[in-house]
């Protein structure tokens, strides 16, 4: 009895979570074995999104921005993008590399984490953004929940780019419950030299989906995104589950 | 100087006895158990100053005038306590409750109001508009701001009343007593306009409620807050301009007055907007016994044209650039100035310099648009970091660098990109840039400065980092 109630319940948060795809749509990566992994065929808009970087990069976050500035490049194009942080090492012509105009980028700095989780939940409410990105190192579940809630409500979809200052609290946080619908962890990889060719070529990453709802984790290994925000699969390791998360010896804040 | 202490001031009770200016000896001879307290002028000047700040709920003009005086601009604020003779008799009352003897009048000049109030015959006087010759006529000349001297000289001709001026044709009062006093008596009489009054009066770009019970309920200051928008936007849509700086007042029943100051990102005339700004800090107003007052003030002001200002205003549309324009500013307003900006290219080659922060909604997108064809990182440190950098071959990248205490291992470069700094800061040496990836993959901006073979080893720092 106990297991068909929930079970119940199980189809009715589905069934919310798919009414709320259905009213906003989805942003697909147009790239087959990533729009396959998820419900939808896509990133679900009006939903909030996790992103990490992996290694080293935990804490710098310059794969994650970048993988975030080619989702958003291709989200809404004709809306501002509200990108709330702490420390300004944002660099415009980085993301403008990766499709999204300085025009379109309105920066906010916040004092720390929470009010970085303030002025999202403020932009979340507002449907003439295109989406909200937060840097936060901390995001409560209640916290998560309620950017969960604005986003749904607005239609805005909502990016926690997660940056760890300690490897005590990226052990801690990387493994804390989140409201999020999805949890990405994208990191550099050591790109594919060409015979003969001098220099570092296109960059390559490894995406690791970690969490899905409605959906199952999966990695791929992809080309960094493009100029239009694109990025495109160059190894698909959908068969593998994805590495545990390796316990890199991480360094000391400061 | 002569070591004598005179009187500054005298209680009225004693002025029949006492006058200010007497030496203290003479004093204490004709009341033996005189109180002298020593003058402090400056202490009395800034009680002024406070004194006069604190009547700013009857006028957001007020200055204080001289050693004795507050001057007010009440044009447009009588109606909030019926007219201008209870706002006068509302003002001398309350500041007897807190222990100042006062007299108030109001009058169409300056000059008028300032005779009035020192030598008309009621604690509070109101001279009717049009009215000022009649109701100076009987005042001593005295109390037109004449230097004692002029006023001696008057009475010693009779003239002892300013109505005995009108008399006198007019190159005579010149000629006997200079242009000072007959600049005066035309001040007085409005003849001549005096900085005070200006000829035309200012626009209002506020609005004020008078609360006859006292009001703490934070519903009921936000919805004066809402109601207090509503006018003030109805005054600047007249003027054809917006509100880029307010100023909500709270006149509390004890005197203090607690300032909240908002800014918006554009100009506004939005009433939901401009009283949303406050009503998220309406929290940290505490009203104590009670709010007798509030004003809202627009501070600065720009135009604003219709099509504009409409944006937003129509039943519950809010189009999306008023509704953006009110996201900046709640968030400015919970942040600080500042705190929402956009980038636009520079025409810097230097990287730090080539990203101009710019405000939400100012117009033009810079210089030219950043170069596509050169490698730029995602994230720039705010300054470059120097990094310990091997690098055996001469304008080779390093083979091997530390930063924040990790060691990279070069795999793969690309480089150099020159960079040389503006030639009018030569304080900038040129930068030899290297995008270089390490063997996990992980993608740097480095450069180098300074050249090998020159007078210092050059130096190698961490700019950036790729993704």
């Amino acid at each position: 009895m106990k297991s068909m109630e929930l079970a119940g319940l199980r189809e009715r948060v589905a069934t919310l979570a798919g009414e709320t795809r259905a009213r906003c749509g989805v942003l697909p990566f147009a790239e087959s074995a990533l729009d396959h992994a998820l419900p939808g065929g896509g990133l679900a808009l009006g939903a909030l999104h996790e992103v990490c970087g992996g290694g080293g990069d935990e804490e710098d976050g310059a794969v994650a921005a970048a993988f975030l500035a080619g989702l958003l490049a291709r989200l809404a194009p004709s809306r501002p993008v509200l990108w709330c942080l702490t420390g300004d090492d944002l660099y415009g012509p980085g993301l403008a590399a990766c499709g999204l105009p300085p025009r379109r980028l309105l920066r906010v700095r916040a004092r720390d984490d929470r009010t970085v989780l303030e002025a999202m939940e403020d932009g979340l409410r507002v449907p003439a953004l295109a989406a909200v990105v937060g840097e936060v190192g901390t995001l409560p579940l209640t916290a998560s929940r309620r950017l969960q809630l604005a986003a749904g409500a607005s239609g805005v979809t909502a990016f926690a780019l997660r940056r760890w200052r300690t490897g005590a609290q990226a052990d801690a946080a990387r493994e804390a419950p989140m409201a999020a619908a999805t949890r990405w962890r994208v990191s550099a990889l050591p790109s594919r030299s060409l015979a003969g060719e001098p220099g570092i070529g296109r960059a390559l990453w490894r995406a690791e989906l970690l969490r899905c709802r409605g959906g199952v984790p999966a990695q791929w290994i992809l080309e960094a995104c493009d100029a239009t925000g694109h990025v495109a699969v160059a190894a698909e390791l959908a068969d593998r589950a994805p590495a545990a998360v390796r316990r890199e010896p991480l360094r000391a804040a400061g | 100087m002569n070591g004598c202490e005179r009187l500054a001031a005298v209680d009225p009770r004693l002025s029949s006895l006492l006058a200010p200016g007497m030496p203290l000896a003479d004093a204490r001879a004709m009341v033996p158990d005189l109180l002298a307290i020593e003058a402090d002028p400056e202490g009395d000047a800034a009680a002024l100053t406070r004194l006069a700040a604190w009547c700013g709920r009857y006028s957001p003009w007020t200055a204080p005038d001289g050693s004795d005086g507050i001057w007010f601009d009440v044009t447009g604020m009588a109606h909030l306590y019926g007219d201008e003779e209870s706002l006068a008799a509302d003002l001398v009352a309350r500041l007897a409750r807190t222990g100042f003897t006062a007299r108030a009048a109001i009058a169409d000049t300056a000059g008028a109001a300032w005779a009035l109030a020192r030598e008309g015959s009621a604690k509070a006087t109101v001279a009717p508009p049009d009215a000022t010759r009649l109701a100076l006529a009987l005042l001593p000349v005295r109390a037109l701001r004449l230097p004692v001297e002029t006023v001696e000289l008057m009475e010693r001709l009779g003239l002892r009343r300013i109505g005995d001026l009108y008399k006198l044709p007019r190159p005579s009062l010149v000629a006997r007593f200079g242009f000072a006093a007959a600049e005066r008596l035309d001040q007085a009489l409005g003849a001549l306009p005096e900085p005070l009054s200006p000829l035309s009066p200012a626009p209002i770009r506020m609005s004020q409620r008078h609360f006859a019970e006292p009001i703490s309920r934070p519903e009921d200051l936000a919805a004066t807050i809402a109601s207090l928008a509503e006018k003030l936007c109805r005054h600047l849509a007249a003027e054809g301009v917006g509100a880029r700086k307010l100023a909500l007042r709270f006149f509390r029943v004890d005197g203090a007055v607690i300032v909240l100051e908002a800014g918006t990102a554009r100009a506004s005339r939005d009433p939901r907007h401009l009283a949303r700004l406050f009503a998220e800090r309406l929290e940290r107003v505490e009203p104590d016994l009670g709010i007798e007052d509030m004003r809202l003030e627009a501070l600065v002001a720009e135009k604003l044209e219709d099509q504009q200002a409409s944006l937003g205003n129509d039943a519950g549309v809010e189009t999306a650039d008023a509704a953006l324009a009110l996201l900046v500013d709640r968030l400015e307003n919970r942040l600080g100035p500042g705190a929402v900006t956009r980038q636009r290219p520079r025409d810097s080659h230097l990287p730090e310099r080539a990203v101009e922060p710019m405000l939400p909604f100012a117009a033009g997108e810079g210089g030219t648009p950043w170069p596509s064809d050169r490698p730029r990182p995602v994230r720039l440190l705010a300054r470059p970091e120097p990094i310990e950098a091997v690098a055996p071959v001469p304008d080779d990248p390093p083979v091997m660098f530390r930063w924040r205490r990790l060691t990279h291992r070069v795999r793969a470069a690309d480089g150099p990109e020159r960079i040389l700094g503006e030639w009018w800061r030569e304080s900038d040496p040129l930068r030899d840039y290297y995008c270089v990836e390490d063997t996990d993959g992980r993608r740097f901006w480095l450069f180098r400065q300074g050249l090998h073979g020159g007078e210092a080893p050059p130096r190698w720092f961490l700019h950036g980092v790729f993704a």
